[in-house]
């Protein structure tokens, strides 16, 4: 599908925000695991150790990246700043370049 | 006048400004556990910050925040698509459905972090 890219890091927005919905219940179970007693934390870093786990994680890390930095420039929109059509495309360059940034500075403090 | 009874807060302005607040609270939660996280954490340490009565409030302050946000953010993404227009007679249906278990499990998240906070 042709779209600009500031409806790709519109979509992706929603997209994060939905996958985050579901990604929280990982979050809250390793809040859980984290805090019931240290044998259960002790459990949780032997499982966060584990390829597949450290892939849920950054998974679910990135998707809570992409939607803080799109969601902190619709913050900075709000305040009338670069909502002209170059001043949109900018943002969305900017969006997908400082996430792929922290993605990867996550996915590298993961492993 | 139609209101719109699946939104938050009844009132499009009002689910904007929440959106907002919560954004704020949830990502500066995010940002300070992001922090505590890289500067390392053993059991004790862990457990004694979220022992104090200021990490619990504003702990709770996030997950609250995140059940508004997510019902607002939630209800955006199914009144665009789970319509009678995109899936036919169907939709209403389709998003009710849809609303009804966004509800339960942001209520199940909340209830779930008073347990993780105060139960253990």
């Amino acid at each position: 599908m042709r779209l600009p890219i500031t409806a790709w890091t519109s979509i992706a927005h929603r997209a994060s925000g939905v996958f985050l919905f579901a990604g929280m219940a990982v979050l809250i179970w390793g809040l859980d695991a984290s805090l019931a007693s240290p044998e259960s934390f002790e459990g949780l870093k032997e499982c966060l150790a584990s390829p597949l786990a450290k892939l849920v994680i950054w998974a679910v890390t990135a998707g809570l990246i992409y939607h803080s930095v799109a969601g902190i420039k619709h913050l900075i929109m709000d305040f009338g700043i670069g909502e002209s059509m170059e001043g949109g495309v900018r943002g969305a360059r900017l969006v997908i370049a400082v996430s792929v940034v922290l993605i990867l500075l996550a996915g590298i403090w993961i492993w | 006048m139609v209101t719109a009874v699946t939104s938050m807060g009844r009132s499009g302005l009002y689910d904007w400004l929440m959106q907002r607040v919560t954004a704020v609270i949830l990502l500066s939660y995010f940002v300070f556990i992001a922090c505590v996280l890289m500067g390392g954490v053993d059991y004790a340490s862990w457990k004694a910050l979220y022992s104090q009565t200021w990490m619990r409030i504003f702990s709770l302050m996030a997950l609250f925040s995140l059940g508004i946000h997510a019902w607002v953010g939630m209800w955006a993404v199914f009144t665009d698509y789970l319509t009678e227009r995109l899936m036919g007679t169907r939709g209403n249906i389709l998003r009710f459905t849809a609303q009804s278990v966004c509800a339960l499990t942001m209520f199940t998240y909340v209830v779930w972090g008073i347990q993780i906070l105060w139960g253990n």
